[in-house]
């Protein structure tokens, strides 16, 4: 290994992360859920030890106590996207929620029939049905715009897709199929020009690289705690304030009132107007603690070994005989994600050989059916990598899905 | 881990995927029925040719992983010859091999089917192994009524 490699990879991370410790398992599934490391362990279980009281109601200090925690939570996640204020924070369940809001609080008040809702073929399912719904029950047209076979989104897509009568565009930062990252910048500017919102999906993107909500000038954006390390069960939708304070609440019920009268009740201020019943607090907690672990490991260290690694996977995959990896021949182009098909065997028989072998890969259709349609392949095998994952692990892997083809019975080897 | 290195894919379920003996068009079918298994999108489409009772022929036709496909093939090896009532009887105690319930003489009686003994380890596999018999199974309940 040439000797910048090896001061690249010579912290050793998993030591941060008790499940990778103490488990021998090659985990390349991170594009799933990632670890967690031992500091947001300790969040959520500091949270209940200390700070547990239903946030946002108690009168007395402990009750206090467990807001001010909820609220410096908050105040973080504001920090890590550059949002101009902590009222554009709303903590949800994961990504997937944070979707359906936008999609019934502000969609089905503001699109109409004859609208058209732009959604990219590059869409995790959660991504795509809230807006299918949305446009069978408004009327709304749902145009999709196309993408390459490596997964480039081109001008000429671009134009195919966008009409005036564009209202709202839903769209990935990162794939979670090809790990490829359309033209945001490009997208936005075309819906601005035509007076539509944009919802972008980072759930893929914001453990890998920086995320400013200021400089993507997007309305909405998503995300899950659970892929950027930190715990399940919390998520966090940012909306424009602006564009929040349109739109009417998404689920019913305390703590997101003013007042109740037997007629009806009058909504509480944002954020909390989209936070209904009592919140995972520590699950904000222990969120709060993987942002501040992201800082401190640095997307620049991130970036540069999970791209050292995709970088070894990709040639490494591209010279094994009958392989053949989805999407764009650039490492540069695949943000740690690496689907491939091994011709004769099926992803799941794939994915299962390489489990024998201690290795930890998904198979199958991502929760993008279209997308693999698209492509032209029923399932494939994915592996994903992270910053803590090791150039041995990537050899591993790459020795395993060698030998797959032998071990199923074919006759080459 | 304990099932490190455990060779789940062996030399019976490797010739039957990819020799299936079995997977091909069957004309003369007089009974036939599709499976799904949304899981890992196998799909099969079971025909068998019946003469009083009995199992002459049988055929499939499908798309899948290499667990479903072969089990399919191993299960006509097996049911091919024998009665509907039997072709039932096997299959129950197919399905109780992969629950871990079934004896060592009842898996014996599944001849190369036992070789799908370890699938009871694979939770994420087991639709897969009994997709065929499944589809058997429901064949047979559709020709009762």
């Amino acid at each position: 290994m040439p000797d910048e490699k090896n001061a690249l990879f010579r912290r050793d991370f998993k030591k941060d992360f008790p499940l990778l410790r103490e488990n021998p398992v090659v985990y390349l599934d991170n594009a799933a859920t990632a670890q967690r490391p031992e500091a947001v362990l300790n969040a959520q279980m500091e949270f209940y030890r200390e700070y547990n009281a239903n946030p946002l109601r108690g009168i007395y200090s402990l009750g206090q106590e467990a807001t001010q925690r909820y609220e410096e939570a908050r105040e973080s996640v504001r920090a890590f996207l550059n949002a101009s204020a902590p009222e554009e924070i709303i903590f949800t369940r994961n990504a997937t929620e944070s979707l359906n809001l936008v999609a019934c609080s502000y969609g089905l008040s503001h699109l109409k029939a004859g609208d058209e809702i732009v959604v990219s073929i590059l869409e995790h399912h959660s991504n795509l049905l809230p807006w299918q719904r949305l446009a069978e029950k408004t009327g709304a047209k749902l145009i999709w715009l196309e993408c390459e076979p490596d997964g480039t989104v081109t001008e000429e897509g671009i134009s195919r897709a966008f009409s005036d009568r564009t209202r709202l565009v839903a769209i990935t930062r990162i794939s979670n199929v090809l790990g490829c990252a359309p033209p945001v910048e490009r997208i936005v500017a075309e819906a601005r020009k035509r007076g539509a919102v944009v919802v972008l999906d980072a759930a893929q993107s914001v453990a890998h690289m920086p995320t400013d909500v200021q400089r993507l000038d997007v309305d909405f954006l998503a995300f899950s705690g659970h892929k950027l390390y930190g715990p399940m069960g919390i998520g966090v939708l940012y909306g424009k304030k602006e564009r929040l304070a349109e739109m009417e609440p998404f689920l019913l019920g305390g703590e997101m009132i003013q007042s109740v009268t037997r007629e009806g009740a009058v909504w509480a201020e944002l954020p909390h107007r989209f936070e209904a019943g009592t919140v995972n607090a520590a699950g904000a907690w222990g969120l709060k603690a993987a942002l501040e672990y992201i800082r401190e490991v640095g997307f620049e260290t991130i970036g540069k070994r999970e791209f050292a690694l995709t970088v070894q996977a990709l040639e490494g995959l591209k010279a094994i005989p009958h392989v053949r990896v989805q999407g764009s021949g650039d490492p540069r182009k695949h943000c740690g994600i690496l689907s491939f098909t091994l011709e004769g065997v099926h992803p799941h028989d794939v994915c299962s050989i390489l489990d024998a072998d201690g290795i930890a890969v998904r198979a199958g259709h991502h929760c993008a059916q279209p997308l693999l349609e698209h492509l032209g392949v029923p399932a494939t095998t994915r592996a994903s990598v992270a910053f803590y994952n090791t150039p041995e692990e990537i050899s591993l892997f790459l020795n395993s899905v060698e030998s797959v083809r032998g071990r199923m019975g074919y006759g080459e080897f | 881990m304990e099932n490190s290195k455990r060779s789940f894919y062996n030399a019976i379920l490797t010739e039957h995927n990819l020799y299936p003996a079995h997977k091909h068009d069957l004309p003369e079918a007089t009974m036939e029925k599709d499976g799904v298994n949304p899981s890992c999108g196998d799909v099969i489409r079971l025909k068998l040719e019946i003469e009083n009772g009995i199992i002459v022929n049988g055929s499939f036709v499908g798309d899948g992983c290499a667990i479903s496909q072969a089990s399919a093939d191993i299960m006509l090896d097996l049911i091919i010859g024998k009665s509907l009532e039997e072709a039932e009887r096997l299959s129950q105690s197919f399905l109780r091999m992969i629950r871990g319930e079934a004896s060592q003489e009842e898996i014996g009686s599944l001849e190369e089917a036992g070789a799908l003994t370890d699938v009871a380890h694979m939770p994420a596999r087991v639709k897969c192994a009994v997709l065929g018999w499944h589809t058997l199974q429901q064949m047979l309940h559709d020709a009762h009524g």
